[in-house]
């Protein structure tokens, strides 16, 4: 009896020595997490999407944006960080046929303009005036919270825009344009504003994604950190419209946000899709012209990147009952700086690529092009000329040729 | 008694100055109605009210609790510290001529800023004019810098105010009452409403498909009693719409709720203290059952309303046996007979504007105002908002009734500073019976700058709409309105005298087009220029510095042995 006493006694007290030891070792788990909780990536996200066209024949600029706007927001970005710019009233056009409603789909299938759009810049405020101080934070005292982009060093930032474009630049509502150069001096902005504390107009990770004819040139020319850019096309090429509708009249969607709503269309908040599916979006046989896009200047692989952590809210919530003793604040801090220093030696070599490289353009020799042969109107045109010639002059000038 | 004692001191407590933590929240209560007029064109007008009354003094206590109240207008009166205000977002235009005067007018976009003192609740007449009291404090002027409080509405209300131009303060309002010449280019892209009661019908893919829709909302500060110690804050959110018959009812003229709104009516909304729908029957004749309404109508109201006597049928959305044996109500009109196609009756007063001439330069304003009562003459006041870019020519300015001209009783103009201040011109004119007035004035078109211009000049640039406001005599006189009994429709502008009733027009606004520049002029300019002097030029320099040689031919060459083939061939000596 004594023997079996003792030897249940023995029993629990070391099942009482394991447990406080798996106790002490999930304690410390849970400590390790919740330190790599409060170091991880981004807080808070963000978007801007941008219109930039007017006239109704250009609705499909707007569909195009307010299709994002409806994934971004059924992904869970609320509406507060929402900026959205549009450059024409297309829902309440005298020339829409169904009011209230913007279709992406022919024969009326998705109305993405549904019942509880918030524009925050619309029709004459769509400049690339407000554009730029909506990024850069410089924008008047009395502008309501609503069409301020109020990111600070954690955000993930989604920023789209569509419109016509050409080789370098974009053009806002049919007056003036916004260059690539523009563009990345503001996003360097943004990034320089990183020290600064508490919504300092700056960002964690930036996605850039732009639907226009020669895309591509747009994202040529940043040079901040952590930016992943995709267009909807490479510079040369013009980015096509997908399908007209007979009952509105104009084209309703651009091929390339076409497939990347359907492709959004079948993320949910939970879903581990990554930035490389994103990349296959659309090849060159559906959308004729060939999506690009730019990873040099980011610092994770696309593999790695979920595609909710630019285009939904997701909020990491770890829940436990355990009762977490933090480490003190100093010890936090000063992990995190020496991994900012870490990181900005890293990153000293990608920060300030030349922006005008003037040698370079002095001395570069000219590019090598295909050499393709005379077209019919180059020979019929100079066919004319020589016939002419000979007409006006003789034809016994052949023989001092020939 | 000992325990008497602090029990005593407990209520004494309470009772006194430091009980105001224990003091109730103010009291606030929600009417709503519907008023659904068949109009003499055939067209049905739909209009929503919903009144919220709070008894609280917002601007002297610092009020943090907010029910039905919205939080967002009441820290805009009590920062800006406003009497009233006045906001309307219109799409379409009310056409007087053959809807008939309606219960609530708004041009496109006006914004109604009021520092006047407070409206007595017991009756007095219009709402413009002031109380006996004189405000106690002289009220802060405008901000200096204007632009901040629109800017706060224009994200209350999810809309784009354009404002051109300073405040201008119409000489006939009261005092510290300004108004904003708004561009009536804003839009309103949506709205958001408690989806129970009657806002239940707001769907904005059948409300946009309409004639004429129009969104206001209204706040002022009303007397609790007579002697107006104290005030409570109205706010009447409104919506006017009129159902196109044509698209709505196949072209016949039954209409229903279903039908029109694509819903019905389910519940009535909670926190409303009043919910009811009343229907416009006054065509309905017992003898002749000229006309069905579908559910047969418990009660009926009859009053004067815009000077003529109509009976209305109440639906009440609170009364159980409404709603409960159906669980739905979908209120529907059938006429059983035709109607005679008669003239529609025409209102007494209506306007017209429109602008005449030709060319860019030069330009005539012109309104057209009616008077159609047979023997009675009344006046209106006419004001008009002109943005400084139409420079008037006021010694031009004519008025001429019945081909006589009619000089106007009074007359005010302030005269526009360029990019500052628009033109306004405010005359108070006596309408002759069964007249038409024309009042012209002739107007100059100015050159903008380059940057003023918008991304689209060639759209035009609009004129506000004008304004004319007039007592009009009433067929049948009406009786004072009781405040608490009588519906919201009856209660906007009460009537004190019961012979004549306010009414308030907008005319239309007016597109007008400005000498726009080619803006790729200078582009092209550019181009044109660098390319006929490069041509020029070049040419002028080659036939200047160009010297001939005589080149002693190189042997060899692949053109130059085909060349040799072919004169061999010919028989010619080569090259």
């Amino acid at each position: 009896m004594a023997v079996t006493d003792s030897l249940s006694r023995a029993a629990t007290v070391l099942a009482t020595v394991l447990l406080l030891s798996f106790g002490s070792v999930a304690a410390s788990h849970i400590e390790d997490q919740a330190e790599q909780f409060f170091r991880s990536g981004h807080t808070n996200n963000w978007a801007v999407l941008v219109c930039t066209s007017r006239f109704w024949f250009n609705y499909r600029h707007v569909a195009n944006t307010l299709s994002v706007y409806r994934s971004v927001k059924r992904l869970g970005i609320p509406d507060s960080h929402i900026v959205l710019m549009l450059a024409d009233d297309m829902a309440c056009n005298p020339r829409n046929p169904k009011p209230a409603t913007v279709f992406s789909h022919k024969n009326m299938e998705l109305n993405v303009y549904g019942d509880d759009v918030e524009v925050d810049y619309r029709s004459y405020e769509v400049t690339v005036e407000n554009f730029l101080r909506v990024l850069t934070g410089r924008i008047p005292p009395s502008t309501p919270r609503s069409k301020r982009l109020l990111s600070d060093d954690r955000s993930n930032i989604l920023i789209y825009m569509t419109g016509h474009g050409g080789n370098g630049f974009l053009k806002f509502q049919d007056s003036e344009e916004i260059t690539n150069i523009e563009l990345a001096d503001a996003f360097e902005q943004m990034w320089q504003k990183r020290r600064c504390y508490h919504f300092s107009f700056s960002y964690n990770e930036l996605l850039f994604i732009i639907d226009t004819c020669q895309g591509a040139s747009m994202y040529e020319r940043f040079y901040s950190p952590n930016i992943m850019a995709l267009a909807s096309s490479q510079v040369g090429e013009d980015s096509l419209s997908h399908q007209p509708d007979p009952a509105i009249g104009v084209h309703l969607m651009d091929r390339y946000t076409f497939y990347v709503l359907e492709f959004l269309e079948e993320i949910n908040p939970a879903s581990q899709t990554n930035m490389n599916d994103l990349f296959q979006v659309c090849p060159k046989s559906l959308c004729v012209s060939t999506p690009g896009h730019r990873t040099d200047l980011f610092q994770r692989d696309p593999k790695n990147v979920l595609i909710t952590d630019f285009f939904g809210s997701v909020r990491k919530v770890e829940i436990t009952t355990e009762t977490i003793k933090l480490q003190q604040d100093s010890e936090i801090m000063e992990s995190s700086y020496k991994e900012d220093q870490m990181d900005e030696k890293l990153m000293e070599p990608l920060k300030y690529a030349e922006q005008l490289p003037v040698a370079q353009i002095i001395h570069q020799k000219p590019k090598l092009k295909d050499w393709h042969p005379p077209g019919g109107f180059i020979l019929g045109l100079w066919a004319l000329i020589i016939m002419v010639f000979f007409k006006t002059y003789g034809i016994k000038h052949m023989k001092f040729i020939f | 008694m000992a325990a008497a004692m602090p029990l005593a001191l407990l209520v004494l407590l309470l009772l006194g100055p430091g009980g105001w933590c224990l003091a109730e929240p103010p009291r606030d209560s929600l009417r709503e109605e519907l008023v659904i007029t068949p109009l003499p064109s055939g067209d049905v007008a739909a209009t929503f009210q919903f009144r919220t009354r709070w008894d609280s003094e917002l601007q002297r206590e610092g009020v943090s609790h907010y029910r039905l109240f919205p939080k967002a207008l009441g820290q805009l009166i009590s920062k800006y510290s406003l009497r009233e205000l006045h906001l309307s977002f219109t799409q379409g235009f009310w056409r007087t001529r053959y809807w008939g005067p309606p219960f609530l007018q708004a041009p496109s976009v006006w914004i109604n800023l009021g520092r006047s003192s407070v409206m007595s609740s017991q009756g007095s007449s219009a709402p413009l004019s002031t109380s006996s009291t004189p405000p106690t404090q002289s009220l802060p002027l405008p901000p200096s810098n204007p632009w901040v409080w629109p800017m706060t509405l224009t994200t209350t209300f999810c809309a784009m105010l354009c404002c051109r131009g300073r405040w201008s303060a119409p000489k006939t309002s009261p005092p510290g009452r300004s108004s904003c010449p708004v561009v009536p280019r804003a839009s309103l892209i949506s709205f958001h409403l408690l989806q129970a009661g009657l806002s239940v019908l707001l769907k904005a893919d059948r409300l946009f498909h309409t004639s004429y829709h129009s969104q206001a909302v209204h706040i002022r500060p009303v007397c609790r009693n007579a002697r107006c110690t104290s005030i409570s804050w109205e706010l009447r959110q409104t919506l006017s719409v009129v159902f196109d018959a044509f698209i709505t009812g196949q072209g016949k003229k039954d209409w229903s709720l279903f039908r029109m709104f694509s819903r019905t009516l389910t519940e009535p909304c909670p926190l409303a203290s009043e919910s009811r729908v009343y229907v416009d029957i006054t065509t309905y004749n017992q003898d002749n059952e000229t006309l069905e309404v579908h559910p047969p109508p418990t009660t009926t109201y009859q009053d004067v309303i815009l000077g003529t006597r109509k009976t209305y049928a109440i639906y009440d959305l609170l009364d159980t046996a409404m709603i409960n044996n159906s669980r739905n109500l979908n209120i529907q009109l059938k006429w059983k007979r035709p109607p005679e196609n008669e003239a529609p009756p025409v209102p007494f007063l209506h306007a017209q504007r429109y602008v005449s001439g030709y060319g860019l330069q030069k330009g005539e304003l012109s309104t057209l105002l009616y008077n159609t009562h047979p023997y009675r003459a009344f006046p209106v006041l006419l004001l008009d908002t002109v943005p400084w870019y139409l420079r008037l020519y006021v010694h031009t300015l004519t008025i001429t009734s019945k081909g006589k001209e009619n000089k106007p009783s009074y007359i005010h103009y302030q005269p526009a500073q360029d990019r500052l201040q628009p033109h306004l011109l405010e005359m108070l004119i006596q309408l002759p019976a069964n007249s038409v007035t024309k009042v012209s004035i002739q107007f100059e078109r100015a050159l903008l700058k380059w940057t003023e211009y918008t991304p689209d000049p060639n759209h035009g640039f609009y004129v506000s709409p004008s304004v004319l406001s007039a007592l009009v005599p009433s067929m049948v006189a009406a009786k004072p309105v009781d405040w608490e009994e009588s519906p919201l429709f009856n209660s906007l502008f009460p009537v004190s005298d019961g012979s004549n009733y306010f009414v308030r027009l907008y005319t239309e606004p007016l597109l007008v087009n400005l000498p726009t520049p080619d803006f790729s002029m200078p582009y092209n300019v550019i181009c044109l220029t660098c390319t006929v002097v490069a041509v020029c030029y070049g040419s002028f320099y080659n036939l200047l510095t160009r010297t001939f040689h005589i080149e002693e031919p190189r042997t060899g060459g692949l053109a130059k042995r085909l060349a040799n083939l072919i004169r061999r061939a010919r028989g010619v000596p080569p090259l």
